[in-house]
């Protein structure tokens, strides 16, 4: 747990900032994190952890059961379920988190210049906003995707794509909220400019709401890619995707349940644990909302 | 009533007509010439002239967009490029489908999120409130498509109660229909009752605080009443708002639920449509969604407005 003390202050003062005791105190998040760290190690130390090439078929093995040597069953190749759940972690994980990194930049920092300039500027960008939340995320990102074209990073552009005028919205919102409190009247008193007024001043106050919703960003997201691959809008066949080992299960249903229990498991674990880290977040950053 | 209607109606335009353009945008930036995915690769260059020009491709954009919009506003929205029939008709059939399975989906997720939200509020901070919110934040990550193929597995492999897939209308045999609708409904429905629950409970919980609520307790009302006649009244407030805005998301999950249980809604004219690169249709599907979702927000306003007096619209 020392890692999370990499800001703290000096041994004078031992103990963890409010927020971050809130946070540590709620066990539902503290299982978010501890799921996110097993995913993120499979994911990072996959040629470690996969028993096996992903790819590689096992003709002898097609379908097999679960056991010693195929933990998770084989899938219909004869590939080695487990090894392929594995290397799906890095597709799923490197999606949700490039596409929401990209929505964050490109939707906050529209957020925080329209919410920052103001006037005719505001006016047409949250137009433009709020035309694309208007349109069905999974129906905006599946239209995107086959636009683009299928493949991984065709699938990071649609998601960011899709995800991004929500991060403008909430980027917006604080940010007016902001700037009109007495310490960034302030700060501008005092002579400060534009570049140093939201990055010293504005970023920190509204990063409460941003990190809240990057997590929250990011399982959606981790879902959206499953889906896509599921409808094979995603990455393409042989690269294991949880998504589209899903989809070639279907066919399966009858004699090899597995090939869906386990992609399946990996989806909901992943997601899950990015939604229990993000609520447990937005009741540690925000005490409002917690009630009784 | 009837002037904050209008007005509400005509704020919407001005983002509408953006939605239009981004839907038009779109299809224009797909790589590929739909005069080609027409004829073929062996096409001759007059041929593919002839067939743009009837298309109207050669003309500028602007003048494109235009004449794609004064058609989509009367309901045409072009023929689709694989069979040549109406875009316009084929989203007619398929809608009807897709709502009733969405309608179906929303009296699902009422049927769990009233029930839950209310228990997770009044206990709230309690064991029961904990593992409720450990499901409602489950049901929010569990894929749809993961839950359809697991209750296709337990309901028609494991028991076969009911078939895996298949649609029959309601019109032609109701029983039939609602059964074959029942799990690709409760497969759209745990989502957002998922959602809805963790509404109502912030609602819910948010209003329970309040002092007219602690008047009641005073006065001596069990904790039932006190919930059913005074603080949920005003906690179904925000709570309908979320309901009505869930549509969107069950627009978007249709659009897999179909495609695991074989509905021919529309969400499957959407899927079709994206793999035979059927532009028009895309575009329509694209459009009448987003369409579809400004229109329930409308209403849900409108609701709002007349169910609390506190809000004036001027």
């Amino acid at each position: 747990m020392t890692t999370t003390l990499s800001k703290t202050p000096p041994p004078a003062k031992r103990r963890l900032p409010a927020p971050v005791r809130r946070f540590l105190g709620n066990k539902l998040a503290v299982i978010g994190i501890v799921v996110l760290a097993i995913f993120a190690g499979a994911a990072l130390l996959a040629p470690q952890v996969a028993p096996f090439d992903p790819a590689q078929i096992f003709f002898s093995d097609l379908r097999a059961v679960p056991s010693a040597a195929h933990p998770f069953g084989a899938d219909e190749l004869g590939r080695d379920i487990f090894s392929r759940v594995v290397y799906g972690a890095r597709v799923s994980l490197s999606a949700g988190l490039i596409s929401v990194s990209l929505a964050l930049v490109f939707g906050g920092g529209i957020g925080l210049v329209a919410g920052y300039v103001g006037g005719w500027l505001d006016d047409l960008l949250m137009r433009v906003v709020d035309a694309l939340l208007a349109l069905p995320f999974l129906v905006l990102a599946i239209a995107l995707a086959a636009i683009l074209g299928p493949s991984l990073q065709n699938t990071m552009i649609a998601i960011a794509i899709v995800t991004a005028p929500a991060f403008a919205r909430i980027t917006r919102g604080e940010v007016l909220s902001q700037r009109e409190r007495d310490y960034v009247q302030a700060a501008q008193a005092l002579g400060a400019g534009d570049g140093r007024l939201i990055v010293r001043h504005l970023l920190p106050n509204i990063s409460g709401a941003l990190i809240v919703q990057t997590s929250l960003a990011i399982a959606n997201a981790i879902l959206a890619e499953a889906s896509l691959s599921f409808l094979g809008l995603g990455i393409q066949p042989p690269a294991p995707s949880w998504g589209s080992m899903l989809n070639a299960a279907r066919g399966y249903l009858t004699d090899a349940p597995w090939m869906a229990l386990f992609p399946g498991l990996a989806i909901f674990l992943a997601v899950l644990a990015f939604n229990l880290i993000g609520d447990g977040l937005r009741e540690a950053l925000d005490p409002r909302g917690r009630v009784g | 009533m009837a002037v904050f209607a209008l007005r509400r109606l005509l704020s919407a335009i001005p983002t509408l007509l953006i939605v239009t353009i981004i839907v038009f945008a779109m299809v224009k930036l797909l790589p590929g010439d739909p005069a080609r995915l027409i004829l073929g690769q062996e096409a001759t260059p007059q041929a593919l002239a002839e067939v743009r020009r009837s298309l109207g491709l050669d003309r500028p954009l602007p003048q494109q967009y235009l004449s794609w919009l004064t058609g989509a506003v009367r309901l045409d929205f072009g023929t689709s490029l694989t069979d040549n029939s109406s875009v316009g008709r084929l989203i007619a059939q398929k809608l009807p489908v897709t709502l009733e399975l969405a309608l179906f989906a929303m009296l699902i997720s009422l049927l769990i999120s009233l029930p839950a939200g209310i228990i997770s509020a009044v206990k709230r901070n309690t064991w029961v409130d904990r593992a409720l919110t450990l499901l409602a934040l489950s049901g929010i990550s569990l894929p749809n498509f993961f839950l359809g193929i697991l209750l296709i597995y337990l309901f028609s492999i494991r028991l076969a109660w009911i078939p895996a897939s298949g649609y029959t209308s309601l019109l032609e045999n109701p029983g039939r229909n609602l059964l074959l609708l029942l799990l690709p409904a409760i497969t759209l429905g745990i989502g957002s009752a998922a959602v809805l629950t963790r509404y109502l409970r912030s609602s819910l919980s948010e209003t329970l605080t309040q002092d007219y609520v602690r008047t009641a307790h005073a006065k001596g009302l069990s904790v039932g009443q006190v919930t059913a006649k005074h603080a949920l009244k005003n906690a179904l407030i925000p709570f309908l708002t979320a309901f009505g805005l869930q549509l969107g998301g069950l627009l978007g999950g249709a659009v897999i639920t179909e495609q695991i249980f074989s509905i021919p809604g529309f969400g499957r004219l959407l899927v079709d449509a994206v793999f035979t690169r059927d532009l028009p249709v895309i575009q329509g599907v694209v459009l009448v969604s987003a369409v579809a979702v400004f229109l329930v927000s409308f209403l849900v306003d409108l609701g709002y407005a007349a169910v609390d007096p506190r809000i004036r619209y001027h």
